[in-house]
C-alpha cells in the first residue's frame, strides 16, 4: 500500500505525456486534480478515474491512479458500474462537453438523479477539440467558426449548472484552470461530499476558441455560502454569466447504494425448482 | 421463496373433495405422450391453467413442456398455453396437438398457425363462445361442446379456466388427488372460499369431460428415480449466471429477456450481488464493464434491439480485456419486429457486428436446461480469457418451462488470472503483457503497486495507448490467440447418435431436431445429431471429426435470411450434399418436416 504521508501531487502523475495543444487549459486541471489527490490523503490503489472519448477524457493515462479510458459518453455508466460493485474505492468520471452532454447526455441527467457517492470532473471549452473545432452543447447559437455550422448553430446552449439542479444533483462546483488551487480545493470538497458532484471546469481551447484565453477575466466568485436546496440555487443562478465559481450548490440527499447481504448461496436457488412430491403420492420424483 | 413454483401450503381442502371418476383405463389407448394447447383472450387464465397442468405433470411423475403464444398487448390479447406431456424428457413440441382447450375464440386466428390440429384431435368448444373458427373445422379434429362458462358460473367464484383445466386434467388422465394437491399448495393462501371455488369449478370439468370424445390417455409415468425440476429457461439463464460467480447484473427491461433479471434482481440481493436497472442499454453494458473492472463478475440481458445499442461497448470489453456476459433473449426482428415470439435471427449480429477485429466468445443454449449449463459456462469462459462472452437465448427456451432431470453443470472454470499485492510501486506492471496463452494477469482496482488503465484505444502491453502498428499488431494477436489456443473441451456441442446423415443445428431449434432425429433412428434411418454450443471461436478440428463418415448433411435453423447456414459455411468445411430447413419465426420448427427431409433421404 502507499505510504500516503509520503505522497505528492507529482506522485499522482504519470510519465505519459499529455496529447493535449500548448496553452490546453487541461494541463492544468490535471494539476489541480494531482494536488487535490494528494491532498485527499487516498492511496492511488484506492482511486478509479474513468473517463469516456475527447481531449479531456485522455486524462486517466496521465495520472498514477487505476483508469479506465471508455468509449464516447459512457463514463458515467461505467463509474457508476465501479462505484456500486466496489464502494470502497475513490472513484472519479472526468470528461468534456460534448462527452458529458451531448452523446453522454443521458447518463449525466441520469447521474445526478441516481446519487451514487462519486465525483464528476466536466472539462468545459464550449468545443470538439479532438475532432477539430465543432460546436459542442454549450457552445454559443452565434459561434460561426465551425465548418459543419457556418452560419453558427442557431440552437440555445445547455447550462450545465441548471442541468445538474434539475436532475437532482448533490453537488455542483465551477472551477476555472486558470485558477488551479482554487480548482484543486473544489475537487477535494466534492469528492467529501456524500452522493453525485459535479465540479464544471472551465478550460479554455486555446486552438479553435482562442477567444477563450479572455475567460481570466470574465471569472469571478461566488459571493455567498452554497445554496443548500436546488430552488434556492436555480433562483440564485437564473441568471448566471456561467463564470461564476465556486461551491454553488451542496444538498444533503442520501447517496445510492443498495444494501448488500449475504443470507443464501447460489446453489441454495436449486431447491426452488425441484418438483415437490406430496407425501403419499403416486409421484416418483425422489432424489437420484 | 419467490425462485421456481410455489409449494403445497396446508390447507383444510383436500383430494377428497376433488374425487372424479376416470374411465378405466382399459377403454382407451394410452401413449407415451399427449400435447395439450389452451387458448383464451389476455386475462382469461389461459396460461395460469397450462402452468398449472404442467406442474401437475411434474408432481405426477412426467416430463413435459409448455411453450407461450401470446399476442403483444398487456392486457386483453390472445395467449395460448402450448404443452406436451410425456413419460419420457420432452425436447419439443408435437407436430399437432392432441386436445385442444378454447377458453374463449377471440384473436384465435392470429396464432391459429401456431396451433397444427389433426383428425385425431379433440377440441373442446364453449358454444357461449360462438361458432367454432373455419380453420379448427377445417382440420377435421372433433368438436367436444362444453359449456364452460355456465358450468363456471354455476359455482360461486368458480373461474372458466379452472373447468377447463379440470376437464383437460380429466381427458389426459392425470390423477385428481395431485391436481388438487398442486392446486391447493398454489391457491391456499389465498383463502379456502377461492380454493373451494377453484375445487369445485375443477370438478365441474373434469365430470362433464367424461361425455366428451375422449383423447388416448397418457401411460403411466416411468418412476425412474430422477428428481424433476420445473424450470423456465429464462429461469435457467439466471440460476446459470449465479452459479457461475455473477454479483453484479445492470440491464434495460426489455421483452423477452426481462424474467431473467426479475428472477435475479432478489437473488442477487441474497448472495451479496445487486442488479441495477440502468437507463438504456449503453448505461447497462457500461455499468457491467465497469463493475468487471472493479473486480466483479458481471453480466447483463437484453433482447435483439439492446444488443444492437451494446455493440459499441462490447468492442470495449474486447480491447480493454474486461470480462462481461451479455445474454440476449433473441426474438422477431429487425427493429422492434415481433418481441413476443422466438426466432434465430440474432446470430449474424453476434458474430460479425463488432467493428475492427474483436475476437470474443459466442455460446448457445440448445435446451431449457442447457440455459443454466450454457450460461454458467459462458461466465467461466469470459472469467478465464478476460473477454466479452454473448450468450444466444430466444423467447423459445427463455419464456417457455419444462420438467427436466436436475441441468448438469459445466467444468469448474480456472477464473479470473490477477495480480497479487505488491508492496512496491513499479513502473513495471503490464496489463497487457504478451504471453503465450494470450492472457495477462489482471490487477483489480485496490491492489497496491499495480495501477494501470484500462483502454480501448489500442495500447502498449502497459496500457499506454498507441498508433503505432507492432502495437497494434501484438495486441490483435494477443486478443485472437487467447481465444482460439484455449481449449474448450467437449462442451462445444453436442453430438448425438451415429449414421451418415447427420443434423446440424444450433440453440432452440436443437429440441424438434432431437426430436426428429430419434424418431428416424427408430426406423431405422442413422442419424446423427450435432447442435454447436459454442459458436465462436468456431472448432474446424472438432467438427470435423464429428462430421467423419457423414454423407449427407442437413442444417436447421429459424431464420428467414439462413444465418446459421451462411455461417457454418463461412467457418467450416461441409459435406457435399447439404440441404436446409429454414424459415422464420414465429412458426416452430417441428419434427415432422425434419423428419421428411431425412427419410426422403434415406
Amino acid at each position: 500500500m502507499d505510504a500516503i504521508a509520503s505522497l505528492s501531487a507529482q506522485d499522482f502523475k504519470s510519465d505519459v505525456k499529455p496529447i493535449w495543444c500548448p496553452g490546453c487549459g487541461d494541463f492544468a486541471v490535471l494539476t489541480a486534480l494531482a494536488k487535490a489527490l494528494a491532498e485527499l490523503g487516498r492511496p492511488r490503489e484506492s482511486i478509479a478515474l474513468i473517463s469516456g472519448i475527447g481531449c479531456s477524457s485522455r486524462i486517466p493515462a496521465y495520472t498514477s491512479v487505476y483508469g479506465f479510458h471508455g468509449v464516447h459518453g459512457r463514463a458515467l455508466a461505467v463509474a457508476t458500474g465501479v462505484k456500486l460493485a466496489r464502494p470502497d474505492l475513490t472513484v472519479i468520471a472526468a470528461g468534456g462537453d460534448g462527452d458529458g452532454l451531448s452523446i453522454g447526455g443521458n447518463h449525466f441527467l441520469h447521474a445526478c438523479r441516481r446519487n451514487v457517492d462519486m465525483t464528476y470532473i466536466l472539462m468545459d471549452n464550449q468545443v470538439y477539440g479532438m475532432t477539430k473545432g465543432q460546436a459542442s452543447p454549450t457552445t454559443a447559437p452565434d459561434w460561426c467558426e465551425s465548418k459543419l455550422t457556418p452560419s453558427g448553430t442557431g440552437v440555445s446552449p445547455v447550462a450545465p449548472l441548471h442541468l445538474a439542479l434539475a436532475s437532482g444533483v448533490n453537488f455542483f462546483a465551477r472551477g476555472f484552470s486558470g485558477n488551479p488551487n482554487e480548482l484543486a480545493r473544489l475537487v477535494v470538497a466534492a469528492v467529501n461530499h456524500p452522493g453525485f458532484s459535479v465540479v464544471h471546469v472551465l478550460s479554455p481551447c486555446v486552438t479553435f476558441r482562442s477567444e477563450q484565453r479572455a475567460w481570466k477575466q470574465s471569472v469571478h466568485g461566488a459571493d455567498a455560502a452554497p445554496a443548500a436546496h436546488p430552488a434556492e440555487a436555480l433562483a440564485r443562478f437564473a441568471d448566471d454569466d456561467g463564470f461564476t465559481t465556486g461551491i454553488l450548490f451542496a444538498g444533503d440527499r442520501e447517496p445510492f447504494m443498495p444494501a448488500r447481504t449475504t443470507t443464501m448461496a447460489a446453489s441454495d436457488f436449486e431447491r426452488g425448482f425441484a418438483v415437490r412430491t406430496p407425501p403419499g403420492s403416486l409421484a416418483a420424483a425422489s432424489p437420484a | 421463496m419467490e425462485a421456481g413454483h410455489d409449494g403445497q401450503a396446508a390447507s383444510t381442502i383436500g383430494p377428497a373433495d376433488l374425487a372424479w371418476s376416470t374411465p378405466a383405463a382399459a377403454d382407451h389407448r394410452t401413449v407415451p405422450a399427449v400435447s395439450v394447447a389452451v387458448i383464451g383472450s389476455g386475462g382469461a387464465g389461459a396460461m395460469r391453467a397450462g402452468e398449472i397442468l404442467l406442474e401437475v405433470a411434474a408432481v405426477a411423475g412426467f416430463y413435459g413442456l409448455m411453450t407461450r403464444a401470446m399476442g403483444p398487448q398487456i392486457r386483453g390479447g390472445e395467449a395460448a398455453a402450448l404443452l406436451r406431456i410425456a413419460t419420457a424428457p420432452v425436447s419439443s413440441l408435437d407436430d399437432h396437438f392432441d386436445l385442444l382447450i378454447a377458453l374463449d375464440w377471440a384473436n384465435f386466428n392470429r396464432f391459429a398457425a401456431e396451433i397444427p390440429l389433426a383428425p385425431t384431435t379433440v377440441v373442446i368448444a364453449d358454444p357461449a363462445e360462438g361458432d367454432v373458427p373455419e380453420a379448427v373445422l377445417a382440420s377435421g379434429a372433433r368438436i367436444g361442446r362444453l359449456a364452460l362458462k355456465d358450468l363456471a358460473r354455476a359455482v360461486p367464484g368458480g373461474r372458466t379456466n379452472m373447468v377447463g383445466l379440470g376437464a383437460a386434467a380429466a381427458m389426459v388422465g392425470l390423477p385428481s388427488e395431485i391436481v388438487a394437491a398442486v392446486v391447493s399448495g398454489q391457491l391456499g393462501r389465498k383463502g379456502d372460499a377461492v380454493l373451494a371455488a377453484s375445487v369445485a369449478a375443477l370438478k365441474a370439468g373434469a365430470d362433464a369431460a367424461a361425455a366428451l370424445p375422449a383423447i388416448s390417455r397418457l401411460a403411466a409415468p416411468l418412476h425412474d428415480g430422477v428428481a424433476r425440476w420445473n424450470i423456465s429457461g429464462n429461469q435457467a439463464t439466471g440460476l446459470g449466471a449465479l452459479k457461475g460467480g455473477v454479483s453484479f447484473v445492470a440491464a434495460y427491461p426489455i421483452t423477452p429477456a426481462t424474467e431473467v433479471l426479475e428472477w435475479m434482481a432478489p437473488a442477487l440481493a441474497k448472495t451479496g450481488g445487486m442488479l441495477v436497472q440502468a437507463e438504456d442499454e449503453l448505461a447497462a453494458i457500461n455499468m457491467v464493464i465497469g463493475a468487471s473492472f472493479a473486480g466483479a463478475p458481471a453480466l447483463t440481458a437484453t433482447s435483439g434491439p439492446g444488443l444492437a445499442l451494446m455493440i459499441e461497448s462490447l468492442g470495449l470489453a474486447v480491447a480493454s480485456e474486461t470480462p462481461i456476459v451479455v445474454v440476449d433473449v433473441m426474438r422477431g426482428g429487425p427493429s422492434t419486429g415481433i418481441p413476443t415470439k422466438s426466432e434465430q435471427t440474432d446470430l449474424n449480429i453476434a458474430v460479425n457486428g463488432l467493428h475492427g477485429d474483436a475476437p470474443h466468445l459466442v455460446l448457445a443454449p440448445n435446451s431449457i436446461a442447457d440455459c443454466l449449463f450454457t450460461t454458467q459456462w459462458a461466465v467461466g469462459l469470459a472469467e478465464t480469457l478476460q473477454a466479452p462472452a454473448i450468450v444466444l437465448s430466444d423467447q423459445a427456451l427463455g419464456q417457455s418451462r419444462a420438467i427436466v432431470a436436475p441441468p448438469r453443470e459445466p467444468p469448474a472454470a480456472s477464473g479470473r488470472l490477477t495480480v497479487p499485492a505488491r508492496d512496491h510501486v513499479p513502473a513495471s506492471y503490464r496489463r497487457y503483457a504478451e504471453t503465450e496463452s494470450g492472457v495477462s494477469p489482471m490487477a483489480i482496482p485496490g491492489t497496491p503497486g499495480s495501477t494501470y488503465v484500462a483502454d480501448g484505444l489500442e495500447h502498449t502491453e502497459r496500457g499506454t495507448p498507441s498508433a503505432q502498428a507492432a502495437d497494434h499488431a501484438t495486441q490483435l494477436d494477443k486478443r485472437a490467440r487467447k481465444l482460439e489456443g484455449f481449449d474448450y473441451g467437449p462442451s462445444w456441442a453436442d453430438v448425438e447418435g451415429e449414421g451418415e446423415i447427420a443434423l446440424l443445428t444450433w440453440g432452440s431449434v436443437t429440441g424438434p431436431a432431437r426430436e426428429a432425429a430419434a424418431q428416424a433412428r427408430a426406423r431405422g434411418i442413422g442419424t446423427r445429431l450435432i447442435s454447436l454450443r459454442l459458436l465462436l471461436p468456431a472448432q474446424p478440428a472438432r467438427l470435423a471429426e464429428a462430421l467423419r463418415g457423414v454423407r449427407k448433411l442437413l442444417v436447421v435453423e429459424q431464420s428467414h435470411g439462413r444465418q446459421f447456414h451462411k455461417f457454418v459455411r463461412s467457418c467450416y468445411d461441409l459435406p457435399a450434399e447439404v440441404a436446409v430447413i429454414s424459415h422464420p419465426g414465429p412458426l416452430p420448427i417441428r419434427p415432422a418436416e425434419i423428419l421428411d427431409q431425412l427419410a426422403a433421404w434415406e
